[in-house]
């Protein structure tokens, strides 16, 4: 895991898109692109906290807050400047990029416990800030009118979807990148022995403020499209606490310290919580997800990856 | 006569109304090796913590290679040539041997010319000089006790620092491993490098020190040639007790 | 006024958290959970049994104790025996704690509020011409002085409370002594968690209550006991005062919206400040 060249990935993501494209043109059953966009909204979300949760050990509680934030400032653009999607998302990841980086700077000098803490409030006081706000919807929520899909979609979902596949490789990509490279190694470093770290030449504030930033940016990003996909957004789905417990779950049960560890963890507590969800009820979705991930912290701490990894030694070679 | 590589002038640090270290001055020329003894509790630990960075002092100066450096992070002053090694090793435990020391090559030798350095390489040359090279590719999690020493002090090398201070590096190692160390420890002072050590092991502390400091209850009583230091009536009580 | 008796209940609610993280320095973000939690079994209890809630709050004290002797001995076993990477894990367990009981409240009552009644609720007691003051916050300001002050002199006076309070300060000491540091902080968890209960009644017997309230109180009962100073019983009566009426001005001033803001904003200036809290070691 050494830097090495690896096409391999890179081959992966694009025959990943090319499908996402390949379906949105040929099938015709729509839920199929609702369900798809919410797991792939979780890839995104799980990767962006594990940059910060899985590299560095410092957990997020309130990846909802960020999440809302993406969606609120594309609410914002699009109502004043009717602003196309590229922009908002790019919009959205700077909120979310400054967002993470104030948190860090108040409270990434004190341990850990006190960044997390911060994260709940941060959750809590935005929620408010946006219900008081009357030009974004206040409690009641937004509606937003969706504009014509661009050619050759023919129905803005699914091209929603295709848009959400490119983000998603793209978080992949950064995680990847970060984790392979001498910020995740100075991340790791943090994260083992923050102390040790300091005095063998690594800023560990520095790469702290970088790692929140960017798991920050990416979680905003994700919640950008969200005014597209439902046409309407409120505040209390929009920073929906199920975003801050999956983001946090979804890595320790696929695995924290992999960049696919999120995506499995993604896709299998995102496809488990849609079947629970429609044939059970929301609530029992939600206590899934709650006792898989205590399960997993307490029982598998290295989540499916750690599993498969000592299976295949067992087994393997 | 040069001018000393670390000097530290009227020191102070206090935890809440614990006064830690009152007033410390030291010079320490480059190239020197220098002894730091002290009963337990008598701010050792501090002081180092203080020079490395993981303190802030409250009062005093700390000048490396003529520079005023109490301000800095501690990664700064270590990318400027201050290393240490703890009391109780900590590596990074997610980390391979050969890893643990990639860390500082990185971050401190190689920051501004990263694509052009050969990290393992120079890594692997250090574990062969600490006698590690075998084990370059174990997790650091399952090292031994004299093993984890040696890796604590390989790392702190690997910064190639100017001053390398030893943070108690052969407590509870036997009579062979603390020969070891001090080997490793002669060996590294051949080559340039200012060594600041501390230990309760007093015969390592005579045959390594060319010049030691005995501090008690955060001040220096005694400083002076190992010889003087042992015949010194203050250390003997501070040791066995007032 | 309101700030005082407001700030004694904070003081009741974190008293709790006082002793599992600031004397054990346990992660315990779901403390505010176990509180709600109490709440209502508060609820369940007055209701089957038309027991006043502060009654009904103390007959579960013994259950909660026993709870919180097993959830500590399983997060000893699990996190701290092993030492591993104990940061994220021990955080992402008591998250996972708390969300599990939020939600199980959820799917147990639902979202409505709960609440309870009693002769005390309702009524205000008129102190002059402008003071009335509502009869339960006079309860709760009673209840909280009583536990600080009992479960101070618990920590100074019996040999358990100065075992707990050893531990905290030199465990190997406490070991040379004989004895076993586990048992002496499983017996102090179970005591914080039993204290829990009793805060939940105060919180139903104060106002309604709904399964999403712990996570304001994260805020609080943190600001609370790190204001405080980490282990200090008498101190979190002080800092739940400061915390009290520093909300009741932003009240005031700012509206009902800022004041979860007000309890982290007096975090971080605690840390940044005074780390060690107003009488912390």
């Amino acid at each position: 895991m050494t830097g090495r060249r690896h096409y391999g990935f890179w081959i992966a993501a694009a025959v990943a898109v090319a499908l996402a494209a390949t379906a949105a043109l040929t099938l015709r059953n729509e839920y199929y692109f609702f369900a798809g966009y919410i797991v792939l909204q979780f890839v995104i979300l799980a990767s962006a906290w594990n940059i910060l949760g899985g590299y560095c050990g410092y957990v997020n509680f309130g990846t909802g807050a960020f999440f809302g934030v993406g969606a609120y400032t594309a609410v914002l653009l699009i109502k004043s400047l009717e602003a196309p999607l590229p922009v908002q998302i790019a919009a959205a990841a700077l909120v979310g990029g400054a967002l993470g980086l104030g948190t860090g700077m108040l409270t990434l000098r004190l341990r850990g416990i006190f960044f997390s803490i911060a994260t709940v409030a941060v959750a809590i006081i935005l929620q408010t800030v946006v219900i008081n706000w009357r030009y974004l919807g206040g409690a009641t929520g937004v509606q937003i009118l969706k504009p014509a899909p661009l050619a050759p979609f023919d129905n803005y979902v699914k091209m929603l979807f295709v848009i959400a596949v490119v983000l998603a490789v793209a978080a992949v990509a950064i995680a990847r990148y970060i984790e392979t490279s001498w910020l995740g190694r100075g991340l790791r470093a943090i994260r083992d022995n923050e102390e040790a770290a300091e005095c063998t030449g690594v800023p560990t504030l520095k790469l702290k403020l970088i790692a929140c930033a960017v798991s920050g940016a990416l979680m905003s990003a994700a919640g950008a499209p969200l005014a597209m996909y439902q046409s309407f957004v409120e505040p209390a789905s929009a920073f929906d606490l199920n975003y801050s417990v999956s983001a946090l779950a979804m890595p320790i049960i696929g695995g924290t310290a992999h960049w696919i560890g999120p995506v499995i963890g993604a896709v299998l507590l995102g496809t488990v919580q849609q079947l629970v969800q429609v044939n059970i009820s929301s609530e029992y979705n939600v206590m899934v997800v709650g006792v898989l991930l205590v399960v997993f912290v307490v029982g598998a701490p290295e989540g499916i990856t750690g599993l498969a990894q000592k299976l295949w030694r067992r087994f393997g070679r | 006569m040069s001018a000393p590589l670390l000097a530290i002038e009227r020191l102070s640090k206090s935890f809440g109304g614990f006064a830690a270290l009152t007033e410390v001055s030291v010079a320490i020329a480059a190239g020197e090796r220098f002894g730091l003894i002290g009963p337990n509790g008598s701010g050792k630990t501090t002081l180092i913590n203080c020079v490395s960075g993981a303190l802030r002092n409250d009062r005093g100066s700390i000048r490396f290679a003529g520079e005023e450096v109490s301000a800095l992070p501690a990664y700064q002053r270590t990318r400027r040539g201050i290393a240490r090694s703890f009391q109780i090793p900590r590596p990074f435990r997610s980390m391979t041997v050969l890893e643990n020391l990639v860390v500082p090559l990185e971050f401190v030798v190689h920051r501004h010319s990263l694509h052009q350095a050969d990290t393992r390489a120079e890594a692997m040359e250090i574990l062969h000089g600490m006698g590690l090279a075998d084990k370059a590719d174990t997790p650091s999690s399952r090292l031994s006790q004299v093993e984890l020493r040696k890796l604590e002090l390989a790392r702190a090398m690997a910064a190639r620092p100017k001053l390398l201070i030893s943070d108690e590096a052969m407590a509870g190692l036997s009579g062979n491993e603390v020969d070891e160390v001090l080997r490793i420890l002669f060996k590294l002072n051949e080559t340039g490098i200012t060594i600041v050590m501390i230990e309760h092991i007093m015969q390592a502390v005579m045959r390594f020190s060319q010049r030691v400091i005995c501090l008690d209850a955060g001040r220096i009583i005694c400083e002076g040639t190992p010889e003087s230091i042992v015949k010194d009536g203050g250390v003997q009580r501070a040791y066995l007790g007032a | 006024m309101q700030g005082v008796l407001l700030g004694c209940f904070y003081a009741a609610v974190s008293i709790g958290l006082s002793v599992a993280f600031g004397l054990l320095d346990v992660p315990h973000i779901a403390h505010p959970a176990f509180v709600v939690l109490g709440s209502y079994g508060t609820w369940l209890v007055a209701g089957r049994y038309g027991w006043d809630p502060l009654v009904s709050g103390l007959a579960l004290t013994p259950v909660f104790f026993v709870i919180g002797v097993l959830v500590y001995r399983f997060y000893y076993e699990t996190f701290e025996k092993r030492g591993t990477d104990t940061g994220v894990r021990g955080l992402a367990f008591f998250f996972g704690v708390a969300f599990i009981i939020e939600v199980g409240l959820i799917i147990g009552f639902g979202v409505d509020q709960r609440l309870v009644d009693a002769p005390y609720i309702g009524k205000s007691l008129e102190l002059g011409e402008e003071l009335r003051v509502p009869m339960r916050m006079l309860v709760a300001f009673g209840t909280a002085l009583a536990l600080t002050v009992l479960l101070g002199l618990y920590l100074s006076r019996t040999f358990m409370g100065r075992a707990i309070k050893a531990v905290a300060q030199d465990e190997p000491a406490l070991r040379l002594m004989g004895a076993n540091p586990v048992r002496v902080k499983q017996w102090a968890f179970g005591i914080a968690t039993a204290v829990a209960a009793v805060a939940g009644a105060l919180l139903i017997i104060v106002g309604p209550v709904e399964p999403s309230m712990d996570r304001v109180y994260i805020g609080r009962t943190f600001c609370v006991v790190v204001l405080a100073g980490l282990g200090s019983m008498s101190g979190t009566l002080v800092a739940g005062l400061i915390l009290g009426i520093s909300e009741s001005i932003v009240l005031t001033l700012l509206g009902a919206s800022w004041a979860p803001a007000v309890s982290f904003g007096l975090l971080l200036l605690v840390l940044g400040v005074r780390p060690q809290g107003l009488f912390g070691r």
